[in-house]
């Protein structure tokens, strides 16, 4: 019999395609882990809708599942309940080590271009507050551009959502 | 129900055909930031089959989205503001679906949404007093709600959005 933490377990071991620093489970997109007999069922929640590695996750997940020898059972639930919110420390820790700036936590009515525009962002390199926005979509739309005027080095800024 | 499935493929077939529209942009925006970013924020996965197998006439987009606006940046952005209020408001008519999954994806996408129309508020600050950036929110404006038929220009569109998988059946990429 499988446990529920060894599932856990299994999907901390599987990187974010796009971002491989990074778990699914640092990701926060697994929103629940249920064990029965033998079968794992898995509810996740993609990021953003159109992420293009919606399908590599989702076999990703039944491949680590099998392996433990359980039939998988991974759910996809396209409803409102991620958010960047739900990135765990360890995951934001990650990904400001990879220089990657980790999203801000969400403020009620959502994100608002003057805050962007602001300085409240810090460079993930020197921590200096002093950045400004060069690019609201980056090279994936869950990134922007953002150029750090004090160790003048341009960063990846993980958008709120 | 069969209004909001209605609303739904309106909206998909917006975002479709303007994504589109909007990649035209690539290699020739003003600034080669605003070329990656004008064209990645329309990626993402869509139904193929619903997206590239439908003949022309059963797409059911806006006449605003279908315009060919390419080389003129004052237009674009002009459409992309209109566009995006539009949007909003239609987005969030349907957040209060009374079906959970038509709610619950309808707020997702306006997280996501959130950042198109920054994009849109921060070109228009810019823009804003510019004259042909005013003379064109004038002329879009009422073109949003227009859906009756497709313009000229429409189907070379459709020619080339489909072409691939018109020549080969099934494909995916």
């Amino acid at each position: 019999m499988v446990t529920e933490q060894q599932v856990w377990d299994a999907l901390a071991e599987i990187p974010d395609p796009e971002i491989p620093v990074i778990s699914l489970v640092d990701l926060g997109v697994i929103r629940s882990v249920d064990v029965s007999r033998d079968q794992v069922r898995v509810e996740f929640t993609p990021t953003f809708l159109g992420c293009p590695a919606l399908e590599v996750m989702r076999d990703a997940m039944a491949e680590r599942i099998a392996a433990l020898g359980v039939q998988p059972d991974v759910q996809v639930i396209s409803d409102d309940s991620w958010s960047t919110d739900r990135i765990t420390p360890a995951g934001r820790e990650k990904l400001r080590a990879s220089g990657f700036a980790p999203p801000a936590l969400r403020e009620l009515g959502g994100p608002k271009l003057v805050q962007l525009q602001s300085n409240a962002f810090r460079c993930p390199y020197c921590g200096s507050q002093d950045t400004a926005l060069e690019n609201i979509f980056g090279p994936t739309p869950c990134r922007s551009v953002r150029y750090c005027r004090s160790c003048r080095q341009p960063f990846e800024q993980f958008k709120t959502i | 129900m069969k209004d909001q499935v209605q609303k739904i493929l309106e909206i998909a077939d917006d975002e479709l055909i303007l994504g589109w529209r909007n990649s035209e942009w690539t290699g020739i925006a003003p600034l080669l930031e605003e070329d990656v970013a004008f064209s990645s924020r329309e990626l993402g996965t869509t139904a193929d089959e619903l997206a590239f197998d439908r003949q022309p006439d059963e797409y059911r987009c806006s006449t605003l989205v279908q315009l060919r606006l390419v080389p003129d940046w004052a237009r674009t952005i002009a459409r992309h503001c209109v566009y995006e209020r539009s949007d909003q408001a239609r987005i969030e008519a349907l957040k209060q679906s009374e079906d959970a999954e038509v709610a619950g994806l309808a707020a997702k996408i306006d997280r996501e949404e959130a950042y198109h129309r920054m994009h849109a508020e921060m070109w228009s600050e810019r823009l804003k007093d510019e004259p042909r950036f005013s003379a064109a929110l004038e002329e879009l404006e009422p073109l949003f709600d227009v859906r009756d038929e497709h313009v000229p220009e429409f189907a070379a569109l459709w020619e080339e959005m489909t072409m691939v998988r018109r020549s080969v059946a099934g494909a995916t990429w």
